[in-house]
């Protein structure tokens, strides 16, 4: 079981697509203008994900290794356009406004990475676990990156909610202030480059603030033994 | 009987960084006075919120970095930033404008590359940019001088104005019963009369040049000119960088006045007008983000002057002056490694 919370700890953490393999940065920094959005985006990734790794690791022992990047591609292709024909007849307006971003999940390295990395070469179940987590990894940095935007862009938090959940959602919709003057970079992509570094910063100072708490191994200080000759 | 011993080669100078900087704010203060006379008291008070803004911000971070607080505050860095900033927004901005400025400026453009001497980019200029872009109505409505104003803002209503919760300033000044107090600056007034079919000439006599190259703007140009030649004499600065931005600007606007008098303004216009020679003193030879050999000053000077050219007469913004310098930021350590002066005894072939 130690295994499973191994996995778990690099899919959220240690090995976080987002914030340490800088994995898939293009939609996360193209998409994260709002909460939103970014949660959209990050579930259909997740639910690629899932699926990708669940049958890459079934076909893993019958793909010949010299064709197996074709192959997974082709696996991720046919999951992608199932998750967008299924965004755009359940979410038209999300899907309206993830656009290109939406099918760019193929392209998205994350996947093929796990794909490679993970899935062809662990089980069913274990490969499924390292999608979720993954996946999850991706979209909490998702969501926070585009909280963090939309707030100081438009002030608000699940600005069109609805778009995603159905109409009760609309409800959900935080105004947190009232901004005369929309702080607009933090709606461009600048404003996303530097929110992502933040974030970055962020997790480094808590790594390196864990590891300062941890005792450190005793290291056996060498004693030098000085001779002098006198006389 | 002591002797004084030092290595060659025997020079002495007592240039610390803080003199430097000092030196800096003090030649820059002729042109804040023309500025002052010209657009009203909003860019002393601008002036007092930066320095006390960056001040606190520096003192901030350097806790944080745990690093000497009043060793850094004195080398007076963060009184340049916040100097250049102030004069360069416009004088009657909404406080928090500046606030956002000058804490991006400490914190994230100079302190996270590392601090003094370790910044890629100019403080002041990335933070006008991102001013720029966040809030684009605010930094480009220029307070008309006070000579065409009907009401000439005093001391009291610029600041009722700078610390007012209104979102616009000219909304506020409705209120307050001014009028004609915000307008755009000369170089606006021109594109955006250009992008209407006049001519450059028929914009130019409209009021707010009165015959030359715009109201206050000439003479703000000249009295940062002067206090640049300051710089020069004290040799706080070098010859090469602004020398290239000036003449780069003469030629190319030279050229395209010579080519089409009716879409281009004359050089003198892109001379005197606008943040040319804040830029080409002030700016641009910030030593940290400049070129740093004489050959490699010369042609980062001549970028800068190239780009502020082409972004006025072809770009999107008014003036270029930022852009220009962040751009020309970007290629300063390439510049620096292509462009490195020859060692003595080597051929400069081998220099490469």
């Amino acid at each position: 079981m130690s295994n499973y919370s191994e996995i778990a700890k690099q899919g959220l953490w240690y090995n976080n697509p987002g914030l340490v393999q800088l994995l898939g940065l293009c939609p996360l920094l193209a998409v994260t203008a709002t909460i939103t959005n970014a949660l959209g985006l990050g579930i259909a990734t997740l639910v690629v994900l899932v699926g990708s790794n669940i049958l890459v690791s079934l076909v893993r022992n019958y793909v010949p290794k010299e064709i197996r990047i074709p192959v997974f591609v082709m696996i991720i292709a046919a999951l992608v356009t199932c998750v967008q024909l299924l965004v755009n007849a359940y979410a038209y307006g999300l899907y309206l406004s993830l656009g290109i971003f939406l099918p760019l999940i193929v392209t998205n390295c994350v996947i093929i990475g796990r794909a490679e990395a993970f899935a062809s070469r662990n089980n069913v179940l274990r490969s499924t676990f390292d999608g979720l987590m993954m996946g999850l990894g991706f979209t909490i940095v998702l969501v926070i990156l585009g909280a963090g935007r939309e707030i100081l862009g438009q002030g608000t938090l699940f600005a069109g909610a609805d778009l995603l959940l159905g109409d009760w959602a609309s409800a959900l919709t935080v105004h947190v202030w009232q901004v005369d003057t929309p702080f607009l970079i933090a709606m461009l992509p600048p404003g996303a480059f530097i929110g992502m570094g933040l974030l970055i910063a962020l997790k480094n100072i808590i790594d390196s603030s864990i590891k300062a708490r941890q005792p450190k191994p005793q290291v056996e200080s060498i004693a030098r033994a000085r001779i002098t000759k006198v006389g | 009987m002591a002797f004084k011993i030092a290595s060659s080669p025997h020079i002495n100078t007592r240039s610390l960084t803080s003199g430097v900087m000092f030196r800096v704010v003090l030649c820059l203060i002729p042109g804040i006075g023309a500025q002052t006379y010209f657009f009203g008291f909003g860019t002393l008070v601008q002036l007092a919120l930066a320095i006390s803004v960056a001040l606190t911000a520096e003192a901030l971070v350097m806790v944080l970095r745990k690093r000497p607080v009043m060793s850094t505050l004195s080398d007076n860095s963060a009184l340049v930033t916040a100097s250049l900033l102030a004069i360069a927004i416009p004088p009657l901005a909404p406080w928090w404008m500046i606030v956002i400025g000058v804490l991006f400026a400490i914190v994230i453009v100079k302190h996270l590359y590392g601090g003094l001497g370790h910044n890629v980019f100019n403080p002041a200029m990335a933070a006008y940019v991102l001013l720029l872009v966040s809030f684009p109505v605010q930094m480009t409505s220029w307070v008309a001088p006070q000579s065409l104003a009907i009401n000439p803002a005093d001391l009291n209503s610029s600041l009722q104005v700078i610390f007012s919760h209104s979102a616009t300033m000219t909304s506020e000044y409705f209120q307050l019963g001014y009028d004609a107090v915000a307008m755009a600056t000369p170089l606006d007034t021109i594109k955006t009369d250009l992008s209407m079919g006049l001519t450059a000439t028929e914009s130019l006599h409209k009021a707010i040049f009165s015959g030359s190259v715009g109201v206050g703007w000439f003479w703000v140009n000249i009295c940062y000119l002067l206090g640049g030649l300051c710089l020069l004499k004290m040799k706080v600065i070098r010859w090469q960088i602004s020398t290239a931005i000036i003449v780069s600007i003469l030629i190319c606007s030279g050229f395209g006045f010579l080519i089409s008098p009716d879409t281009h303004v004359s050089p003198l216009v892109h001379i005197f007008s606008g943040g040319t020679m804040l830029a080409a003193f002030f700016i641009a030879t910030d030593p940290v983000s400049a070129a740093t050999s004489p050959r490699g000053r010369l042609i980062f000077g001549a970028m800068i002057g190239v780009l502020i050219y082409v972004i006025r007469t072809f770009g999107g913004y008014p003036d270029a002056v930022a852009f220009a310098v962040l751009l020309a930021n970007m290629c300063a350590p390439f510049i620096d490694h292509y462009i490195r002066p020859r060692t003595y005894g080597h051929r400069s072939g081998n220099a490469l």
